[in-house]
């Protein structure tokens, strides 16, 4: 039997950030991912010569900590803060520098009150945002260390002054809607703060609790800039490889194409793995970045877990809201008439609140909009190695249910029909300059990832699942019921997007208590 | 994820009370008229005289109706896995043809029930218990390759107990009955279909506990009951089983400990080793729900509480009483107690919270409040720990079993 320090379950960016740390701290690390390097990060041919990311297509929260701990090579994210377009009625808005610095398209009053709403709320992600470095603070289980991160973080609101600290305290369980009405009066804005503070929840802008969404993304930075986001060079897949050289420099011994079919268990310690092509390799030490609910209902055999646990995965919410649609196009589509330039970062189609909670409503009972909220990115924009003639397009849409009701065998082409109409009446002409078509819906993103319910974020990042309760209460913490198995994927605190702190926090602990 | 699962239908909320199978029996011969509600079933305190009834179970045979416990059937091959997780004991080691008493903790290692276990065949169990817990058996089975069902009201079932129980099993023509040792079961035909036979029973005397279709269930009190007769059969109802199984030392769900899942106050529940469970639970055996729970605490020296026979002064039962240490220290509650007639002691189960009971076992005191014409009479007196069964009598061991 094959044996080594510690096993990685999952190639995805974070499954590779927890392998690298623990192989850079002296460990022997064997990583074992199921399909290919880089897990959702990946640059995908969506035609002969015309290339996109696979899934997400922005970077906006890569941590810092996690590219010093892993020495991750960054040329690929080489660039200033991406534009966001807001396509509404009539012209568009432009945010430049971190998420609208600098605003184009709205008058001098309005900017004016963006401009102290993006401080108010940079200002609260600022304070959050300390959280998400370490792993949460777990009641019965609290150290000094987390009396010391708390402690510090309640400095941190105090410095600010009590109005502040109450302005906080009134806003971090409300809707974006109403935060966003509070200060604003374009609807433009107001749709984009909406799409943003949703994206990939299934809540709506009027749903309590949606501002947190927004505060997360906020927490976020890229190139240094709080707020900002990069459309990587190469597409994602540049990045899953600078992850994975990474990990090779640090020794790991990766594993592509390896599907770990069980975590052996014996009387509450995780001993080994069985792969599917039966081999067993055993570590006292067992790290699983993929799914947590793939993690204890399908990899774990129920007799080595608790009964309360199994209800409690049962339980957890993770069921998809958004679908990627990639597109070959033999033309640059000019959306909203604008240059390419300002085209080269991230294109929102939200009108208003009141469309993207339009767009969510459906959603609650199994159908989709037929007038979705989108936001569309260009990849190959000034980088002709992702489409030699033409264009690609990469756009996610908001809201598509994983439990659609007329099932998406159906549903899917009549999803990517209403897209392209919709596209097509922002970019005249997209329509009939498709080459070639992929949407995936989260069951298509469910099979291709291996990711139950589609969900990107492995779990909605609703307060009853995020921190101590992430992914579920009995599981939270990276340490699981199971001795020796520890969870390290978005599943766990402090949640989705490409920031690798699950990873790297998890990794942490790891090398806290398995010295 | 997973798809929901088909709830059975069950229509037990459209009559308050139900009646048993046996009720028809029952309400002939109930004199007191003295009914209350078990487990939503007209069940009864008494059927003619309290004290006889007592004397039933110790002196002849006493037939008590257990048709209301909650009977699960686990069957098919993943069956003995399943209930290896359910549950604090080894179920391999259960062989079939045997029962055992078992419990079942919920995560936290907190009791959810105590009950026994019955293997029916190699891969057939069935799980008598006081509470329902069909949701947390099939969480519990998912993943396993097993069906669980609630055959509660399919499956009728009488407690024959008492030192004459074995002659009027041989009176009724069971014959074999003979052969069954404690804990041991065995089919027996009834009226072309078959009678579940075990030698077990909440008294701590000789006695037998038998399963039969719901159907087929009057037949069978009539078979008993009539080869009964001679040998002063009689039946009974809950309070004299009660003061039998006090003496027996055996707890009562909801009684003596309170189920983890019906606890309002999350300082109530409890832990095997908190109300006297503590052999039952199997470290080396597979995981089960409630080990990682259970070790930690043993561990961490955390478990605060421990269940007690107490062996009292004076001569009034301290049912409710207060324990006190040193006479002024609160040191845990009474949660039955009765004068024992067989005994002849004044004896009690008690909770006490530690160390209290584990680490300081002496100078305990008890507080009777005694209700006497209006007047309460406070009777502190002092209170002896000793072992349970406060009761053992050879008589329920011995195989082949006395005719007395």
């Amino acid at each position: 039997m094959t044996s080594c320090d510690a096993i990685v379950i999952g190639g995805g960016h974070n499954g590779l950030t927890a392998a690298t740390v623990l192989a850079k701290a002296g460990r022997r690390v064997m990583l074992f991912e199921a399909g290919a390097l880089g897990g959702t990060m990946a640059t995908v041919e969506v035609a002969p010569g015309y290339r996109s990311s696979a899934l997400s297509h922005l970077v906006n929260r890569l941590a810092p900590e996690v590219v010093a701990a892993t020495g991750l090579e960054m040329t690929c994210l080489a660039a200033p803060p991406a534009p966001t377009v807001v396509l509404g009625d009539g012209d568009p808005v432009i945010l430049r520098g971190g998420y609208g610095a600098r605003l184009e398209g709205v008058g001098a009053e309005e900017a004016l009150a963006f401009a102290s709403l993006r401080a108010k709320l940079m200002g609260q992600a600022a304070i959050l945002g300390r959280m998400l470095g370490h792993r949460p603070p777990m009641p019965g289980d609290f150290g000094l260390g987390d009396a010391w991160h708390l402690g510090l973080t309640g400095l941190a609101v105090l410095r600010k002054g009590r109005a502040e600290a109450r302005d906080l305290m009134r806003m971090i369980l409300t809707n974006v809607a109403d935060v966003a009405d509070e200060y604003l009066t374009d609807d433009r804005l107001k749709g984009l703060l909406s799409f943003d503070a949703t994206l990939g929840a299934h809540l709506g802008p009027r749903s309590p609790g949606s501002l947190l969404g927004l505060h997360y993304r906020l927490t976020g930075s890229a190139g240094g800039v709080a707020g900002g986001q990069i459309v990587p060079r190469g597409g994602m897949g540049t990045l899953a490889a600078a992850f994975v050289s990474a990990a090779e420099r640090a020794g790991v011994e990766l594993r592509p194409g390896t599907r770990v079919a069980r975590i052996e268990a014996v009387q509450g310690r995780a001993t080994a793995v069985t792969l599917a092509g039966g081999e067993v390799v055993s570590a006292p030490v067992i790290v699983s970045a993929i799914h947590p609910g793939t993690t204890f209902l399908r990899l774990v055999d129920p007799a080595e877990i608790d009964t309360g646990l199994t209800r409690a995965f049962r339980r957890h919410r993770s069921k998809g809201n958004v679908a990627k649609l990639n597109l070959a196009l033999n033309h640059i589509p000019a959306f909203g008439g604008l240059a390419e330039a300002d085209l080269a970062g991230r294109i929102v189609i939200a009108r208003s609140t009141d469309h993207v909670e339009s767009a969510f409503n459906p959603a609650k009972y199994g159908a989709f909009s037929p007038d979705p909220a989108i936001e569309v990115v260009l990849p190959s924009l000034g980088q002709p190695e992702m489409a030699a003639k033409g264009c690609t397009l990469s756009a996610l849409i908001q809201f598509a249910p994983y439990d659609l009701k007329e099932g998406w065998a159906g549903g899917a082409p009549r999803l990517l029909d209403t897209v392209l109409d919709i596209l097509d009446r922002h970019a005249p002409g997209l329509r009939a300059g498709v080459i070639a078509a992929d949407l995936l819906p989260p069951t298509e993103i469910e099979a291709r990832c291996g990711l139950p319910g589609g969900h990107w974020h492995h779990g909605e990042m609703t307060p009853d699942q995020l921190l101590f309760n992430r992914p579920v209460h009995a599981a939270a913490g990276y340490a699981t019921p199971l001795d020796g198995l520890f969870l390290a994927s978005a599943g766990s605190h402090p949640g989705g997007g490409i920031s690798g702190l699950p990873g790297l926090n998890a990794a942490r602990h790891v090398l806290e208590v398995a010295r | 994820m997973i798809a929901a699962r088909p709830q059975p239908a069950q229509g037990h909320f459209r009559t308050p009370l139900m009646e048993t199978p046996f009720h028809p029996r029952l309400a002939a011969l109930a004199e007191t008229n003295d009914w209350y509600g078990w487990a939503g079933m007209k069940s009864l305190h008494s059927v003619y005289d309290e004290e006889l009834e007592y004397f039933a179970i110790r002196s002849t045979a006493a037939l008590f109706d257990i048709s209301p416990m909650a009977k699960y059937r686990v069957r098919g091959p993943g069956s003995e896995a399943m209930l290896n997780r359910l549950t604090l004991r080894d179920v391999r080691k259960l062989a079939p043809g045997r029962v055992h008493y078992t419990a079942w903790c919920d995560d936290e290692g907190h009791v959810l029930d105590d009950g026994t276990l019955f293997r029916l065949a190699p891969d057939d169990f069935r799980l008598c218990c006081q509470g329902r817990h069909l949701p947390w058996l099939l969480d519990t089975a998912e993943g396993f390759d097993c069906t669980v069902t609630d055959e509660t009201d399919e499956v009728a079932g009488l407690a024959l107990q008492g030192p004459c129980s074995f002659a009027v099993l041989a009176a009724a023509g069971f014959t074999g009955a003979e052969t069954l040792k404690p804990f041991q079961l065995r089919d027996f035909p009834h009226e072309g279909g078959r009678v579940t036979i075990s030698r077990t029973g909440f008294t701590g005397d000789l006695g037998y506990e038998l399963f039969v279709a719901a159907d087929a269930a009057l037949t069978l009190w009539d078979r008993l009951w009539s080869a009964g007769q001679p040998l002063r059969l009689k039946a009974i109802g809950y309070n004299a089983l009660n003061r039998a199984r006090i003496e027996a030392g055996f707890i009562v769900a909801g009684a003596d400990f309170t189920p983890a899942d019906q606890a309002i106050r999350t300082d109530r529940v409890r832990m095997p080793d908190e109300i006297g469970l503590d052999w039952m639970v199997d470290l080396t055996k597979s995981a089960f729900t409630g080990r990682r729970a259970i070790a930690a605490a043993r561990a961490k020296g955390t478990l605060k509480h421990i269940l007690v026979g107490l062996d009292i002064a004076d001569n009034t039962p301290a049912e409710g009483a207060i324990v006190y240490h040193r006479g002024k220290r609160e040191a845990g509650v009474v949660s039955a107690a009765i004068w024992s007639p067989t005994l002849k002691r004044n004896i009690a189960i008690a909770s006490l919270d530690r160390p209290y009971g584990s680490r300081l076992t002496d100078d305990l005191w008890v507080e009777i409040y005694a209700l006497r014409e209006l007047r309460y009479a406070k009777l502190m007196k002092p209170a002896r720990i000793v072992p349970r069964p406060f009761l053992t009598l050879p008589r329920r061991s011995a195989t082949p079993p006395g005719r007395f």
